[in-house]
């Protein structure tokens, strides 16, 4: 059970609940045996926040490459053939010389497998780090880090995700994965693949407007989805009323409070704060099950 | 004619509510900074629910493009998924091939979601089977706000390319400030610190940094200004709900000082800021005695003068 924390608009509340939800189940029912805990991936790899609430100590470093042309002086003619067929204007040739972009280049490799010369090769170019290692309650921790200066994130996700889950042995258990805000390629990386969608919004317009869009991106990709307001008795009664009206259920409310803004702002996570929460999120938990069985019965 | 981004890294610090208030502050100020405004967050646009502006043009935003098989031509070599890096390419099933449909069963399909545009597959295929098909990938606007004209823009959701477009809708913007005369181009910027963010900090002269004093804000902070000073951007730090944590505010003032970067304002908790987005409106102009329209005030006059904005009024 792969569920993915997503939001379209930053800052509501995302890593909060991705990071409260991942140490509920961690903790298990109560006279119940502790069940193993669920592998949380921080795919939000521009701004990585996770782990400074779940504190992994990470075990495991490798960097996340891709593999960006190399063009053998002595065998390039300066045809060109490689800047023709490059959709991302990474290779050009000036007079006789050719250039490559390496920021621009997505490493396709489409200009290796044209050039007529045999002229250009790969290297690695590395644009950022995937870093894992157990967390609090030994839960599974990975994580990618996008380096400074460096454009495409997606990159970087898909490799965390291909690292991560396969080497966590993760097959069967639970997933949490904390989504990068916003709706385009970088959510749809984090997103793809995954069996539910837990939208986390606030109860403001700009909180509305942006789950609008999530819900949409929901839709494209066929992923259920259900609904977390934060800071639930600020703003007006929008939200509430597109959910009625979109059937996204309303899972959790957390209403706007101080404590738990302080708490939050220290690094604390909500069940530390509010330890009842640790129960509601177990109950969420049970409910995203009960949705993705029917809806997987429902569709044959 | 300068050019201010907003950025913080972290989402939800408040970038949009601090660009409305500047909207504002720039349009009804003495003297007035006349100035052009752009929502770089193109993938969740929220200027324009403060800005109330009308339109006066919509534009198709065609971003990248998609490999089609023609599965009239496809004879399933597969050529195409061993070429692919991006596992956008799908082998026909067993089921359907043995089903016996003809031609058709042996085709190959692409996931246009997992597609990434990159053409590889077109040059390798032998059968000449596979196209690039244009997407339109969302709209972007012209309008007209009550304090000046907004550039903005919509990306479909589950698109790509939202670097371009927001490049594109910065370039608009700009165009117009330097025919009109504008003295300033305000961006709000999206969160984060890749392709979007470059994109919408490329060229500027100044950007402020929304920081909010949590774990999280500080620590996104720090990684969108390493980022503008990458790009030699000059950047001032203000404190959003600077109260909330004060021990944060210290951290982020603390840092700021030993990275040379000035801290132009600590900006209040305040649910002022709320209310007046509820009510389409900046803070500023919704109730301008309020806390936080107050220190907004004292930051735009700051981030005026790093414009050098007054002079030319």
């Amino acid at each position: 059970m792969k569920i993915a924390v997503a939001s379209g608009k930053g800052g509501t509340g995302k890593t909060t609940v991705a990071t409260s939800l991942a140490l509920s189940l961690a903790m298990g029912e109560p006279d119940q045996p502790v069940p193993p805990p669920p592998a949380f991936l921080d795919c939000d790899v521009e701004g990585p926040n996770a782990h400074l609430f779940l504190a992994p100590i990470f075990e495991r470093r490798q960097d996340v490459a891709i593999q960006i042309p190399r063009v053998d002086a002595a065998k390039c003619t300066a045809c060109g053939r490689c800047a023709e067929v490059c959709q991302y204007h990474a290779i050009v040739v000036l007079g006789k010389r050719t250039l490559v972009f390496s920021q621009l280049c997505h490493g396709c490799g489409s200009c290796t497998l044209v050039c007529p010369e045999g002229a250009i090769s790969e290297e690695p170019h590395a644009i950022g780090a995937l870093e894992a290692g157990p967390a609090v309650r030994g839960i599974p921790f990975a994580r990618g880090v996008l380096n400074v200066g460096e454009p495409m994130a997606t990159p970087a996700i898909r490799q965390l995700k291909q690292w991560a889950i396969s080497a966590s042995g993760a097959q069967g258990s639970v997933v949490i994965l904390d989504v990068p805000p916003g709706t385009s390629c970088p959510v749809v990386e984090a997103v793809r693949g995954a069996d539910y969608l837990l939208l986390v919004t606030e109860p403001t317009p700009f909180g509305l407007h942006d789950l609008r869009l999530a819900a949409e991106v929901a839709v494209e990709l066929g992923i259920p989805a259900g609904v977390i307001i934060n800071r639930d008795g600020i703003g007006d009664a929008g939200v509430d009323a597109f959910c009625a009206a979109a059937g996204l259920p309303v899972l959790l409310r957390i209403p706007f409070e101080r404590a738990i803004a302080e708490g939050i702002a220290q690094g604390r996570t909500l069940v530390d704060i509010h330890p009842e929460y640790a129960s509601r999120f177990s109950t969420l938990y049970q409910q995203i099950v009960g949705q993705v069985i029917s809806l997987s019965r429902a569709g044959g | 004619m300068k050019q201010l981004v907003i950025l913080s890294g972290k989402g939800g610090t408040g970038k949009t509510s601090v660009a409305a208030a500047f909207a504002h502050l720039a349009a009804e100020g003495e003297p007035p900074v006349r100035a052009v405004l752009a929502d770089a967050d193109v993938d969740a646009a929220n200027l324009e629910l403060v800005l109330s502006p009308q339109p006066l043009e919509t534009h198709e935003f065609v971003g990248g493009s998609v490999a089609v098989i023609d599965p009239e031509l496809c004879q399933g070599c597969g050529r195409c998924c061993d070429v692919c890096r991006f596992d956008a390419v799908i082998p026909p099933s067993p089921d359907v091939g043995r089903r016996g449909q003809g031609g058709e069963g042996r085709a190959h399909t692409i996931d246009p979601i997992a597609c990434e545009g990159c053409a590889a597959c077109v040059y390798q295929c032998p059968e000449e089977a596979i196209h690039m098909a244009p997407q339109l990938a969302g709209h972007w606007f012209r309008s007209d706000s009550r304090y000046g004209p907004l550039f903005h823009a919509a990306l479909r959701p589950a698109q790509e390319n939202s670097g371009k477009l927001v490049t594109l809708v910065k370039q608009q913007a700009r165009l117009l400030a330097l025919d009109g005369g504008y003295d300033a181009v305000i961006v709000d910027g999206p969160p984060g610190i890749g392709c979007p963010v470059i994109s919408a900090a490329s060229g500027a002269d100044l950007a402020l940094i929304v920081a909010e004093p949590t774990a999280a804000g500080i620590h996104d902070m720090e990684r969108v200004l390493a980022t503008v000073a990458h790009f030699r951007v000059p950047a001032l730090v203000c404190i959003n709900k600077a109260d909330i944590y004060p021990a944060g505010a210290a951290e982020i003032e603390a840092y700021c000082h030993a990275h040379g970067v000035e801290v132009v304002g600590r900006i209040p908790f305040d649910p002022t800021v709320t209310e007046a987005m509820v009510h389409g409106e900046p803070a500023t102009a919704y109730r301008p005695d309020a806390p936080a329209s107050r220190a907004l005030g004292k930051v735009w006059q700051r981030v005026a003068i790093g414009l050098e904005c007054h002079a030319t009024s």
